[in-house]
């Protein structure tokens, strides 16, 4: 990434990056408030089932559809989150403090509950697909693949940026001065954490 | 040219790994009480005093969140020790998000309680 | 002539390292060219709208007629609006943001040149996105606002609605990261003594139009992005047949459209805040109620958007809560006209072209601002709504207001960005021919309006009476065009003229008029200390005259930004996403996956330049 070798002195004394990176946070928080505020709106609203917690007899087949939702999984889910947001943090004191190996170990244990978080998603989406739950098939369906689906969209390119971070830190560029480019992934990562923290009691747990 | 504060971003107070731990485990257990409210009030297990507390769980549980989301963003993402630019950059918008969620969920309930025709 | 001003301006870039020729402008980062890119992109986007508009105008002449069919006639005013908000206002004002802010801030350029260069790529893709519906006859034809459930894939079965998704999409992007670029930039690049309230009145302006775009456009991508879902991947969001609300699309677009009009105008408001000062001699008047209904009327913008739809039978208690809302933002409004005409009050007042226009603007913006009003109350707007009054209404506000503000811009700052002076004459001709022409076009709008004539409807029966009206609108529109025509003249006239231009023409008060006219590359030879507002002012008065012509320097020792042509690769990645999504039905996921794979191809070569960490020297001319 860009080095200064001379960093410009600014207005507030603040790295003009991590000014960035907290402005496109910001504006992000309104794209997650549409989505949330799209998936609450829509609550209650699907002509047919599934539905999140409640069964639902199909009128003509007589066939019960089962509540889709299942706590113990997302549950996993939304701790893996949480321990990689505290995995990111122990990473980003190691790159600052130029310990090496302990921005590894907690750079790659982020990354390893990063992958298996999408993946725990993965199968939760299809999971429902096979429980009979599609984008088409109700406005649950669609509104709750649409914001968990571009929160896991939002993980994943969260994914790429800190395995970029890691190959940079085994190549031995991510000394203390760089390690503001960690911090700037990290508040990303932390962000859609935070996200995460909204959306699993407003979809999963509120009924 | 002199700078208005000091260069390196680096804040005073540094949080140690032993904090972010603490803090790890804190949200560790804010998240089973969370799971376990919801158990508590709607699970299979559910008893009356779980159907007494239904009408304060939503906001419960959204306190619950609410700790959660200030500690990763105050610790975490060490808002408390740094400037407060970059605090004011994530509230503000945070505060005209909120105000669209609730006026949205709000327009909603009113339409289809007050103001949808038949 | 021995040499040509072509040729002393080549000369000149050449003995300073300032490469001339098509790849340095691919290749570009520095702010004021991109500035020019975005003016002059902007500026044809304007004129394709204008053209659209006077092909309207010329069905609108006759009563009952059909010089274009209805189908044409839908494009075209979709198109004529999206264009002129999308593709002319809002880069127009882009143009000086770019050029402008670094150098009333006393700064070298943004905080992220190369994100500066993306951003205007990206912007000229959607741009031509958008535009390239028209080669398949397939122009977005469901009005600007693509109101649901027409957008609908059973409504709307053909590839226009999805043109104007994908194309403002791209859009969104572009204005995405000029925002976080343009808010770090006033935030932190600011000259050593500028505090924020030492701002030009500009800077303020263009800082709250960026928080703005940044918590309002999220809002309008998730809407399209919803209705993408709807039209490509069997979504019922906006369909009330599978659940769905079209409603709800109304709430997503305004929640996104009310700021969007106050991102058109507050740039506007804050050229005229610099431009009247000027030519009247004197300080802006109330400086600080400037600022601050500034950011009084961005955050009430947030809480107006259903003024929009008091039509759609909300209830009488969201109808009162926004009708209220809407009357209280008419006061900073009012508070800035004020401070306006204070300024001017006992100024010794200079009418020259940009004075011209920045008078008129005000004229023009309280008409429609009193238009404006009059819709707030949901029994009036029930009267008015969708009929031409509201045209009216927001023709005034952003011709009137924005447009008449951009072009005082334009003549006030063509010769610090061309060291050419604009011919005052034929300024003059132009301010006239549009003065004339605007009235004559959206004056009578607010009475055929109000005697019944709907909008978005390609013709009008006889019996109605408007033709009479209508057929003096669509003169005064060619004479509108006319006016254009003698501004194309003009510029015309003035490339034929040698670039000795003074660097502070008109006794200027903020810092770009202390540098040469164009500045050269760097901007500053030494950053500037500031001492508080109108700093050239100031620095006059200390003198006791007028600042000597600035000498041009060598500008060693100065370190620039390296040009890059990644900016422009990712730019190609971003928009191959959204043209690959569109063609999705026929090449499947595979074109999104490529197109991804471009992006990140881009970004990663972007963000790890070999050299970009060199800064260059003038004199070297870079790589």
């Amino acid at each position: 990434m860009s080095d200064h070798a001379h960093a410009l002195e600014t207005s507030t004394g603040l790295d003009s990056r991590k000014l960035a990176i907290w402005t496109f946070i910001g504006s992000e928080c309104m794209f997650f408030a549409t989505l949330i505020s799209n998936y609450l709106v829509n609550k209650g609203k699907s002509l047919v089932g599934p539905f999140a917690h409640e069964a639902w007899t199909d009128p003509t087949t007589g066939n019960v559809m089962e509540p889709i939702i299942e706590i113990p999984l997302v549950t996993v889910g939304t701790a893996l989150l949480l321990f990689s947001s505290l995995f990111v943090v122990l990473a980003l004191y190691g790159a600052q403090k130029g310990n090496r190996k302990m921005l590894l170990v907690w750079l790659g244990a982020t990354l390893l509950c990063g992958i298996f978080f999408v993946g725990m998603q993965v199968y939760e989406f299809t999971h429902f697909a096979h429980k009979g739950l599609t984008l088409q098939r109700n406005m649950f369906g669609a509104s709750f693949f649409v914001l968990t689906g571009f929160h896991g969209t939002h993980v994943t390119i969260g994914v790429i940026w800190l395995a970029t971070m890691f190959v940079l830190a085994v190549r031995r560029k991510l000394p203390p001065e760089r390690s503001l480019n960690l911090e700037m992934a990290a508040l990303y990562w932390h962000f859609v954490d935070v996200v995460w923290i909204v959306i699993f009691p407003v979809v999963y747990l509120i009924r | 040219m002199t700078a208005h504060a000091p260069a390196p971003e680096h804040a005073h107070d540094h949080p140690t790994p032993g904090t972010y731990a603490k803090i790890g485990l804190v949200l560790f257990v804010l998240t089973a009480l969370e799971v376990g409210l919801y158990e508590f009030t709607f699970g299979k297990s559910a008893g009356t005093l779980g159907h007494q507390i239904e009408p304060f769980f939503i906001p419960l549980l959204l306190l619950l969140s609410a700790v959660k989301f200030a500690l990763v963003a105050m610790f975490y993402m060490h808002l408390k020790n740094d400037s407060k630019m970059f605090s004011g950059v994530f509230v503000f918008p945070l505060i005209i998000a909120t105000i669209v969620i609730f006026a949205l969920v709000a327009l909603q309930a009113y339409h289809w309680a007050f103001a949808r025709p038949g | 002539m021995a040499t040509t001003a072509l040729d002393q301006q080549h000369a000149h870039a050449a003995a300073h390292g300032e490469k001339t020729g098509l790849w340095s402008w691919i290749t570009t980062v520095d702010h004021k060219r991109i500035g020019i890119l975005y003016g002059a992109t902007a500026f044809f986007f304007f004129l394709l709208g204008g053209v659209e508009a006077l092909i309207i105008r010329t069905q609108l002449a006759r009563a009952d007629n059909n010089f274009i069919d209805p189908d044409t006639y839908n494009q075209l005013f979709t198109m004529h609006g999206t264009t002129m908000i999308f593709l002319a206002i809002m880069p127009l004002s882009s143009a000086f943001f770019n050029y402008l802010i670094p150098l009333m801030i006393g700064a070298r350029d943004v905080a992220f040149p190369r994100l500066n260069a993306f951003s205007y790529w990206v912007f000229l893709l959607g741009g031509l996105l958008l535009n390239a519906s028209f080669l398949f006859g397939a122009a977005p034809d469901t009005g600007w606002y693509g109101y649901a459930n027409l957008t609908s894939r059973q409504f709307s079965p053909g590839p226009n609605v999805d043109f104007w998704n994908m194309g403002l999409q791209v859009l969104g992007v572009a204005s995405l990261a000029a925002a976080v670029n343009f808010f770090v930039t006033i935030i932190n690049l600011r000259a050593p003594g500028m505090t924020l309230m030492r701002m030009p009145v500009f800077a303020w302006m263009t800082l709250i139009t960026q928080v703005l775009l940044l918590l309002a456009f999220p809002v309008i991508a998730v809407a399209l992005i919803l209705l993408m879902f709807d039209r490509f991947w069997g979504t019922h969001f906006f369909v009330p047949a599978g659940g769905g609300d079209p409603l709800l699309w109304q709430h997503f677009f305004w929640i996104f459209g009310h700021p969007e009009v106050y991102i058109l105008i507050l740039p506007a408001f804050g050229i005229v805040s610099e431009v009247l000062p000027v030519f009247s001699r004197k300080p802006l008047f109330g400086y600080a109620a400037m600022v601050f209904s500034g950011i009084f009327i961005a955050f009430l913008g947030f809480g107006v958007w259903s003024h929009h739809m008091f039509a759609t039978g909300m209830g009488p208690i969201p109808d009162t809560f926004f009708s209220l809302a809407t009357m209280l933002i008419a006061i900073p409004t009012g508070v800035k006209i004020f401070n306006w005409l204070g300024t001017m009050w006992f100024g010794s007042l200079q009418f020259k072209t940009p004075m011209y226009f920045a008078v008129g603007f005000i004229a023009m913006f309280i008409i429609g601002g009193l238009s404006g009003v009059m819709h707030a109350p949901p029994p009036a707007d029930l009267q008015q709504n969708d009929t031409y009054f509201i045209v009216a209404h927001f023709h005034y506000v952003m011709f009137g207001g924005s447009i008449f503000a951009l072009v005082a811009g334009a003549y006030y700052w063509w010769p610090k960005m061309f060291g050419r002076m604009l011919d005052e004459g034929l300024g003059k001709v132009h301010f006239w021919l549009m003065l004339i022409g605007f009235n004559l076009t959206f004056f009578p709008m607010h009475f055929v309006g109000l005697n019944g004539m709907p909008r978005r409807t390609y013709t009008y029966p006889k019996e109605l009476n408007l033709e009479a009206l209508n057929q003096v609108e669509t003169v005064g529109s060619f004479i509108l065009g006319l006016s254009f025509l003698v501004f194309l003249i003009n510029i015309y006239k003035t490339t034929r003229k040698p670039k000795n231009a003074p660097a502070d023409p008109w006794n200027g008060a903020t810092l770009e008029w202390a540098i040469p006219s164009p500045p050269q590359e760097w901007n500053f030879d030494q950053v500037p200390t500031v001492h508080g507002r109108d700093p050239l002012w100031e620095l006059k008065r200390q003198r006791g005259g007028p600042l000597p012509e600035p000498p041009h320097t060598s500008g060693a020792g100065i370190h620039l930004p390296n040009p890059s042509y990644w900016p422009l690769v990712s730019a190609f990645g971003v928009a191959s996403i959204f043209v690959a999504i569109m063609m999705s039905p026929k090449w499947g996921p595979w074109g999104i996956v490529a197109a991804v794979a471009l992006l990140f191809f881009g970004i990663y070569n972007w963000l790890f330049e070999k050299g970009y960490s060199e800064f260059r020297t003038p004199s070297h001319g870079g790589h």
